[in-house]
């Protein structure tokens, strides 16, 4: 190694000036457009499939079975979201998802700041110990209990309603609980200290001081929340047996039971159950960067 | 805590449940417990009884009406020598054997990328994050059209290429291979977890290094994936326990075919519970399921002894 390196220096100028200058575009290569080119690359393959589904949704029939597919509708056929709608029971599953969705959040905002706070604010024997467990049920599989949970639904008759939905919600989830914890870790204790000399009980504390300074954390835990109740799948399609029950994830079904498949009217309703998630997503998308970093450092 | 605070319990009870706590101890137990009080809840009605209910019902007949019959093992008996819970437990590990390190490797090179200098760089990441927060149903049915044998977009760069153009969903031997595809899509997230760790690493490492003459490959493979591992082992870890749960991709794009070869373990278990009315044999399924996540992720545990490096952290 030091050889070389004496060796280098005793060549004439021209030639390490060219090394240098090689050594600089690898670099430049290297640091910058191999990097592009990577990500360009793999955006490319992800927006795929979101921008076939937006070009189908836009194409009549026809256009459907062309070779080679049109990579742009010759014809926009903006009729094909209208015949989508009324094909199903469109603003019904709107109108349940949208019930299903807002129950979910509105339990998630309350119970994972209390239970989180009982994990974070408080020192009380035992504590870390109980924390492995709620961490530890992130790892039991939901199908694991759906059978047994559907069977103790099924005898309170909470099946065909979206109380088994919603009511779980209120009682926390391991990832949210989680979540939070990490962030009310960050407030610093002298802050409920200096309240509590001022002879304000836990509860105020936490009402008045502590859930004003999570504000986005909670902003987190909703969005996240939000997120999971429109996409869910497996629940819906376990608990809500009557048609008119049905959410948009298990009413999108309909369009494939005909016998051949309208990919257009499909995608159509696709584009109007995404768009939602999307736009979240692009408004709100600090908050979902933050829960990912929040969740990720330990 | 100060002696003064220590106060001897009054009754008999209490004498038995002390545990040594000062009062101020026990007051923050209780306060503690009072505010955990709703997981607590929580744990014990949607976790803990219903593990309880389906151990019951696994030694039980039961259709989902009237009240289980008790027939001990049967169950478990059955499922030995059932052809399909076999297949189907094949297909559920040979997916996620697959689908766990195609996603680690794609999300490394993303994250890799993420980490250089390159200004624009928040928008790769919206782009690349944005499919992950999809719905798992609506990217299933884009998929059912994009791998059409006919008329996809996917068959149709493939001859543009000069490669032959497959029957993605209807050949047992693709069928899989493009579910694991369709999970490719969440890799921006992990990318995104991964990111956070590649800027955790001290600077200073790899400029010692660099001083060592060691190349990037170098760098890469003695600094960066070692340290990365705590995080690639978490994500390893969480791919498995999804992995294992697969289930509604096959339900929407294959319903369990071509020849039962996407027929999941979550799949045939949902169709013993709700559509063969076979709630006891279903539950057997979910202890069995149960179990094989649990020594799976002790394995993943104990072998990661032998590549996870803590050192910095």
């Amino acid at each position: 190694m030091a050889a070389k390196a004496v060796s280098a220096f005793k060549r004439p100028d021209d030639v390490r000036h060219r090394q240098a200058r090689r050594q600089r575009h690898y670099r430049w290569f290297r640091e910058k457009v191999l990097p592009r080119l990577v990500l360009i690359f793999m955006c490319l393959l992800f927006v795929t499939p979101l921008y076939w589904m937006v070009v189908t949704a836009l194409k009549p029939t026809a256009e459907l079975t062309t070779f080679p597919p049109t990579l742009w509708p010759e014809q926009f056929r903006w009729s094909n979201f209208s015949e989508a709608v009324n094909f199903i029971p469109f603003w019904r599953y709107l109108a349940n998802t949208s019930i299903i969705t807002f129950f979910t959040v509105l339990g998630a905002v309350i119970s994972n700041p209390i239970i989180a706070y009982g994990f974070s604010r408080i020192e009380w024997p035992g504590r870390d110990t109980v924390f492995y467990f709620v961490i530890a049920t992130i790892f039991i599989p939901f199908p694991v209990l759906m059978v047994a949970l559907f069977d103790i639904f099924a005898r309170l008759g909470w099946v065909n309603t979206f109380l088994p939905l919603i009511v779980p919600m209120f009682f926390g989830n391991a990832f949210w609980i989680f979540l939070m914890r990490q962030f009310m870790m960050q407030i610093p204790h002298e802050i409920s200290d200096a309240a509590r000399v001022d002879g304000a009980n836990e509860f105020q504390i936490f009402v008045w001081i502590i859930l004003p300074l999570c504000k986005p954390a909670i902003a987190v835990v909703a969005i996240f929340a939000a997120v999971t109740a429109w996409n869910d799948f497996l629940g819906p399609l376990i608990y809500l047996q009557d048609e008119s029950m049905y959410t948009l994830a298990i009413g999108l079904q309909f369009f494939r039971s005909l016998y051949d498949v309208e990919f257009n009217l499909l995608m159509a309703a696709s584009t109007l159950v995404v768009l939602p998630v999307v736009v979240i997503f692009l408004a709100f998308q600090r908050f979902f960067i933050e829960g990912i970093s929040l969740g990720s450092v330990k | 805590m100060s002696a003064s605070e220590y106060v001897p319990a009054r009754s008999g009870l209490a004498k038995r449940f002390r545990l040594n706590l000062s009062r101020k101890e026990r007051r923050n137990l209780l306060l503690g417990l009072a505010f955990i009080s709703p997981w607590i809840f929580g744990f014990l009605a949607f976790m803990v009884y219903p593990i309880y209910v389906s151990l019951r019902l696994s030694f039980s007949r039961y259709s989902g009406f009237g009240e289980p019959i008790w027939i001990g093992l049967e169950n478990y008996r059955t499922l030995l020598g059932d052809g399909l819970f076999w297949q189907s437990l094949y297909n559920t590990l040979y997916y996620t054997a697959l689908a766990v390190p195609m996603g680690v490797v794609a999300s490394m090179i993303i994250a890799l990328a993420m980490n250089q200098p390159v200004r624009e760089v928040s928008i790769y990441r919206t782009i690349l994050y944005l499919p992950s927060v999809l719905p798992i149903f609506a990217l299933a049915f884009i998929f059912v059209w994009l791998m059409n044998p006919r008329y996809g977009l996917l068959n149709f760069i493939l001859v543009q290429l000069g490669l032959p153009s497959i029957n993605w969903l209807g050949d047992p031997a693709w069928a899989k291979f493009s579910i694991v595809l369709l999970a490719q899509l969440g890799a921006g997230q992990v990318a995104l977890i991964y990111l956070a760790g590649l800027r955790a690493i001290p600077r200073d490492l790899y400029d010692a290094a660099k001083l060592d003459g060691a190349g990037v490959w170098r760098q890469f493979w003695h600094i960066t994936l070692p340290l990365m591992t705590p995080v690639i082992l978490y994500s390893v870890i969480l791919g498995l326990t999804l992995g294992l749960q697969v289930f509604v991709q096959a339900y929407i794009m294959t319903e369990g075919g071509p020849n039962n070869s996407t027929l999941f373990y979550v799949y045939y278990l949902y169709q013993n519970g709700f559509q063969y009315s076979q709630m006891g044999y279903a539950s057997a399924m979910a202890w069995v399921l149960f179990v094989i996540s649990l020594i799976l992720a002790m394995l993943v545990f104990r072998w990661s002894r032998r590549w996870v490096h803590y050192e910095l952290s």
